[in-house]
């Protein structure tokens, strides 16, 4: 019960000092728009394809909707020195750490209902798998929050924290198979294809939207929850080795 | 009387730099006591290894009877921890502040709010409430970073170098929050690097220096050897190296040291007359500016014990903020 009062104000002070401030909203929503405007005109594709393109927008929404929002709830406040606050309070590390991260992940996956509902608009979604999607989408969230909070935990200036987070995302982007198939990338760039967790996520997300799967769904999910597990895993180890000295 | 923290042997070390090197002491229930040492001392880094903030290469703690050298999250609900620097959250108001310390702590919303208010009416700062913490002086956010300490009723209390860095004024309402405390049965540990502080808050004293105690006792039993003693400072205008050899002839059972560039402090174990002094300086064609009877005070014990200057402390002191930067 203690420890739960604890969760919830760490996470509703967070809610309300850094998601909630304008800026951060309007770049959840711009965001996701400018990238869903960008890849319509590119493309030259019409409404129709709207469904091949939303796996990408969605998962790109997540991605960069969450991962470096961990540079300022975590290096921010660690440089600040009030990180040093939670690490005093009676709850355990792992508990403390999920806090600060359980309200990226939320701003991650209400990103990904952004461009959602703009295509509810625009195409119909009456095929789309939601069993599929939503976990999927929860997921993701999960994946690259996590992987926002190891980089955040393994630098110690916010940007440094942004600037690798960057060097993370872009390279991830095209190289999971969201815009092209992964069959489609030179030999010795796919099993580097494998290794990012965002692979997994997006095809879950081609399976939901499109029906077009290149893995077993239920592999899907073991290897992305592997990937949450294991970045979780490494961001604690490095707070205990680096943090408290 | 019962030991709540047990020390023994603490060490910790920063790549060559040996923070802190077998720190053994106890602290009762209800005790003050004063971490007294310059900075770099090692006060810091052992009241980190205390709190849970960093982890000792060596030695072990107990807290309240529980083994935190492994665990040191094991004690964190029993005590309240006040950082040599303020680093509350900018952003959220005072209140904000003290309600978010308190539940972190697990006090529900009415018991953290009720108590924020008291402490905010007990430091002071009703009116600066719902002001952003950013935007407090230096005093106001060191008082809250204490409130903030004791925003969940702690039975042990670490407070480091609270008077740091801010106004007199504040300094002494803060000093009479913690005689508050203390006397509320509070156990408190308090590292300082003022002489004068340790001297009027704490019971008991430990000298740390380069990472080691080098004394600790009650004020009475460090202030024996120089309770009676005398001592009288004599200032004269003009610079003179020799002047306290010069002046020993005066009173040949007196020891008689310098104290400054044209000062000596004659020591005796019984009373001084002053007007001799300053006639044999007088003929020996001094102008004597000042002669006054000093008190015994811990300053001279400290000096005696660890041979630091009493002044290089002071400097320290007179830097603001102690030479540290406030983050906050
Ligand atoms: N995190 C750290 N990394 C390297 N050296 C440190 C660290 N913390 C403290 N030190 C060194 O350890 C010594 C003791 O520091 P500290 O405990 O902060 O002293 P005090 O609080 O008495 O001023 C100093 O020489 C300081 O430079
Ligand atoms: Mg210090």
């Amino acid at each position: 019960m203690k420890q739960w009062i604890a969760f919830c104000s760490i996470l509703g002070k967070d809610t309300r000092s850094y998601y909630l401030k304008p800026p951060n909203i309007s770049w959840g929503i711009v965001f996701p728009l400018a990238w869903t405007s960008m890849f319509f005109i590119r493309s030259g594709a019409g409404l129709e394809d709207i469904m091949s393109l939303l796996p990408g927008v969605v998962a790109v929404s997540v991605l960069f909707g969450t991962t470096s929002l961990l540079a300022v709830t975590v290096t921010f406040e660690k440089k600040g020195r009030s990180f040093e606050r939670l690490l005093l309070a009676p709850i355990s590390l792992e508990l403390l750490m999920l806090a600060k991260t359980s309200g990226a992940i939320l701003f991650g996956i209400v990103n990904a209902a952004v461009p959602i509902i703009m295509a509810a608009f625009l195409a119909d979604l009456s095929q789309v798998q939601w069993g599929l999607a939503v976990p999927a989408i929860v997921l993701i969230a999960v994946a690259s929050t996590f992987l926002g909070l190891f980089i955040a935990v393994s630098v110690s200036e916010v940007f440094e924290a942004q600037t690798f987070s960057n060097f993370f995302r872009f390279p991830m982007i095209f190289l999971c198979g969201l815009f092209f198939p992964i069959a489609n990338l030179p030999v010795f760039l796919r099993p580097l294809s494998y290794a990012l967790p965002l692979t997994y996520g997006a095809d879950l997300l081609h399976g939901a939207f499109e029906g077009a799967m290149t893995m077993a769904p239920v592999l899907n999910f073991v290897l992305l929850g592997l990937f949450c597990l294991v970045l979780f895993g490494l961001s604690l180890h490095n707070i205990r080795r680096k943090w408290i000295v | 009387m019962s030991a709540v923290i047990e020390v023994d042997g603490l060490t910790k070390s920063f790549g060559d730099v040996q923070a802190v090197n077998g720190v053994s002491f106890t602290v009762e229930r209800g005790e003050l006591l004063g971490f007294l040492g310059p900075n770099g001392a090692g006060k810091t880094t052992t009241i980190n290894m205390l709190t849970g903030l960093a982890r000792p290469d060596a030695g072990t703690i107990s807290i309240a009877g529980i083994d935190c050298t492994r665990n040191p999250k094991a004690a964190q609900h029993l005590i309240g921890v006040v950082p040599d620097e303020s680093n509350l959250y900018p952003e959220l108001t005072g209140f904000g502040n003290l309600c978010f310390c308190g539940a972190l702590y697990g006090m529900s919303r009415k018991d953290r709010e009720e108590r924020a208010r008291e402490l905010l009416a007990l430091f002071s700062l009703a009116e600066a409430a719902d002001r952003k913490f950013a935007g407090y002086s230096r005093g106001m956010k060191r008082k809250l970073t204490i409130a903030a300490g004791i925003i969940h009723r702690p039975e042990i209390l670490f407070l480091d170098e609270p008077t740091t860095g801010i106004d007199v004024a504040s300094a002494r309402q803060l000093r009479q929050l913690v005689e508050g405390l203390h006397r509320e049965g509070t156990t408190i540990f308090l590292t300082t690097h003022y002489i004068e502080e340790a001297e009027r808050l704490c019971e008991r004293i430990a000298f740390i220096v380069r990472g080691r105690i080098v004394r600790i006792e009650s004020v009475a039993e460090l202030m024996q050897p120089v309770q009676d003693r005398h001592a009288v400072l004599v200032s004269v205008a003009e610079p003179d190296p020799a002047l306290a050899e010069k002046l020993a002839p005066a009173c040949p059972d007196c020891e008689i040291t310098a104290a400054g560039p044209a000062q000596v402090r004659v020591e005796s174990a019984g009373p001084i007359s002053v007007a001799p002094l300053v006639r044999f300086l007088d003929d020996l064609g001094f102008d004597v500016v000042e002669a006054r009877k000093m008190h015994p005070s811990l300053e001279d014990v400290f000096v005696r014990i660890t041979g630091i200057e009493a002044d290089a402390m002071r400097k320290e002191r007179e830097k603001p903020g102690g030479g540290k930067v406030d983050a906050a």
